[in-house]
């Protein structure tokens, strides 16, 4: 019989015992309101009012003749509060942490995109909030910090290790092992120990839900393709979930090739040179040495440099649910500004990996058939570090 | 059946006394001194070493054992290193050995091969702080089939229920973790994991060991009022960081005083 909290052999708790009563405890409050209609309600009202819910499924004319190919919809997960998919978690979490009557709430970031979405969620219910974020991003991401401190969150600078997200992940995990009384710990991405990878996904497949009815209102049928960029694998998971038992409809996560595959510098997890490992609770495929230590993933993408991933994402791959790929940091950066020109919409740069597939997949796909992008992010954030990358100064 | 390890318990037990086991990462501050410290531990008086294996995301680490293991693995310490150094200090004593190592490596090296290779070179048992009781069935049959310690936890959180069922299989020692947290220097009050281990007894007859937040004698003393052994780790590793050796030694031997003074009968 399949474990709880199993994807075929991937998942599991690989966590400290002082952390297992907290697990424990989610775990059945998790299951006690995932169902229950008040608290479907109030998840619905906050998606709906506050969040923005439901995106569009807008159809990219413009691009769509660019490559004269299938027609190409995009999932408009970037006009969401706070900018990305993030806010769907964090206000599914939030919700639970207050039934569970916890106080506190901390998470940990990346490029900050998950810490801007908790803060705001904090704030919104009252609830006190510590960010956990690596020196290096911290330095790198000095406008989402500000952002997060105006929200009324306290950014902990995490210098341990390699000072970037899977640091900032392991020491949010020992704070919460030291306060686990009082508080929710918010995870960014569907991954860690169960009952996270499932929780995240429930809060996330909205998505996916949402693209099904919009396609068949639109198009009267499914799509053939629906495509998300992948790091830790939130929005893809959420993208694909709906879709896992529907085989016409090909799901494919994009990696981050990073500098590509002769440096070595990328966070190709699954479709790279990851094994199977266990990292922050889980196993699932992970970016580590023979020996089995992990090694830093690198993307120009913040929000993609993870060296594990879902484990859920890691069971689609060896089941052949999904198919996952990759794309360089270059075509990445092609595909941010390609989109921004010709449908006048800026796109993450994590978003941005999986529009960069259209390049490869477009040619093989036919006038009558129909792609939709999950675009998990609005590039605002980004449009600093994109000049820079082109040798642009802005002062 | 006996190990190293059971008998050393029972000796101590049957002189009234508590047991002091002292963490050293392999490779902190270096290979050589890694294995030097080991021998300054036993004449100072450490009844059991914990082999600390280092890994890349020590998740139930303070920053000190992080720092030791940022810097092992800047050695280029690896798992055929950590073997060579158990066969190292079985050159020079007989005193039990356990791993403390995080789960993917061991994976990685496999975990049959790891009990049979590391056990041949002559350790006796290991502590695997991501592993719970959950997630270690394959591993825990592996380990009984050879006789080699897969060390339960108990918690201040770890109810009564829960005892029994992780306890109930213990061999070696259970390790009880003080306090909700990570290792690692601090001001804990004992009476928690106390209690807690008065509990156990319920449950179990193996011997209990209490670490995490253990700096003094004074908090060796409180933390083995209920136990069988004391755990110290983040102490000595800072000492160890630093280079220092003899006081490494020094701070052992306190320990060691302070709890036969407080409990020899």
């Amino acid at each position: 019989m399949q474990k709880p909290g199993r994807f075929g052999q991937f998942g599991g708790q690989y966590v400290p015992e002082i952390v297992m009563p907290a697990l424990n405890e989610l775990e059945a409050a998790y299951n006690k309101y995932k169902d229950d209609p008040d608290f479907r309600k109030e998840f619905r009202y906050y998606l709906r009012e506050y969040a923005g819910r439901p995106t569009g499924l807008y159809y990219a004319d413009k691009l769509t003749q660019h490559y004269g190919k299938a027609r190409i919809f995009l999932k408009r997960e970037d006009l969401l509060h706070t900018g990305a998919h993030k806010i769907n978690n964090a206000l599914g979490q939030a919700l639970l942490a207050k039934r569970m009557g916890k106080k506190k709430i901390i998470a940990e970031t990346g490029a900050g995109q998950h810490g801007v979405a908790t803060a705001t969620v904090a704030a919104l219910f009252g609830m006190e909030c510590h960010v956990f974020m690596g020196e290096v991003d911290v330095e790198r991401q000095k406008l989402n910090v500000f952002r997060m401190q105006l929200l009324g969150a306290k950014v902990i600078p995490v210098s341990s290790g390699t000072g970037t997200l899977k640091d900032a992940t392991s020491e949010a995990i020992r704070y919460w092992a030291t306060h686990i009384e009082d508080t929710h710990y918010i995870i960014g991405s569907a991954v860690g120990p169960h009952p996270y990878p499932t929780m995240v996904r429930d809060f996330q497949k909205v998505i996916g839900e949402e693209i099904r009815a919009q396609a068949e209102e639109k198009i009267g049928k499914l799509p053939d393709y629906v495509i998300a960029c992948v790091g830790g694998g939130s929005n893809a998971i959420g993208t694909f979930y709906d879709f896992r038992n529907d085989a016409s409809v090909k799901k494919i996560g994009v990696e981050a090739g990073g500098r590509g595959d002769a440096t070595g510098d990328n966070a190709k997890t699954l479709s790279g040179t990851g094994e199977p490992g266990i990292l922050h609770g889980a196993y699932s495929y992970l970016l580590q040495t023979p020996d089995g230590q992990v090694v830093e993933a690198y993307s120009i993408s913040a929000g993609l440099d993870y060296p594990g991933v879902g484990p859920e994402h890691s069971f689609f791959k060896d089941t052949g649910i999904a198919e996952y790929v990759s794309v360089t940091d270059q075509e990445a950066l092609d595909a941010f500004q390609r989109l921004s020109r010709i449908e006048g919409i800026i796109p993450a740069m994590e978003s941005s990996h999986a529009l960069a597939y259209l390049e490869k997949l477009m040619p093989q796909t036919t006038p009558e058939q129909n792609v939709v992008v999950t675009l998990s992010g609005r590039g605002d954030k980004d449009v600093q570090m994109v000049a820079k990358a082109l040798g642009k100064e802005l002062d | 059946m006996e190990t190293r390890l059971t008998k050393k318990m029972a000796a101590l037990q049957a002189a009234g006394r508590k047991g002091l086991f002292v963490y050293i990462t392999v490779g902190v501050p270096d290979y050589e001194r890694s294995l030097a410290a080991v021998k300054i531990a036993v004449e100072n008086g450490a009844d059991v070493i914990e082999v600390g294996l280092p890994f890349s995301d020590p998740m139930a680490d303070g920053p000190v054992i992080q720092a030791a293991s940022v810097q092992a693995l800047k050695q280029g310490v690896n798992m055929q290193q950590e073997l060579d150094f158990v066969r190292a200090v079985r050159r020079f004593s007989d005193v039990p050995l356990v791993a403390m190592g995080y789960m993917n490596n061991i994976y990685h090296y496999g975990l049959e091969k790891f009990v049979t290779d590391f056990q041949a070179a002559g350790l006796d048992g290991a502590i695997i702080p991501d592993l719970p009781h959950e997630e270690s069935g394959e591993l825990r049959d592996i380990c009984a089939a050879h006789n080699f310690h897969l060390a339960e936890f108990i918690t201040p959180g770890t109810t009564p229920a829960r005892m029994e069922q992780t306890c109930k299989g213990a061999t070696g020692f259970i390790y009880c973790v003080s306090h909700n947290g990570v290792t690692g220097v601090g001001k804990v009050d004992y009476k928690q994991i106390g209690e807690v281990c008065e509990q156990a007894r319920n449950y179990t007859q193996t011997p209990l060991a209490v670490g995490f937040g253990i700096g003094s004698p004074e908090a060796a003393v409180a933390a083995a009022e209920h136990a069988d052994a004391v755990i110290v780790g983040s102490a000595v590793v800072g000492r160890l960081l630093k280079d220092e050796l003899p006081e490494a030694g020094t701070f052992i031997a306190s320990l060691r005083q302070a709890l036969d003074q407080a409990y020899c009968r």
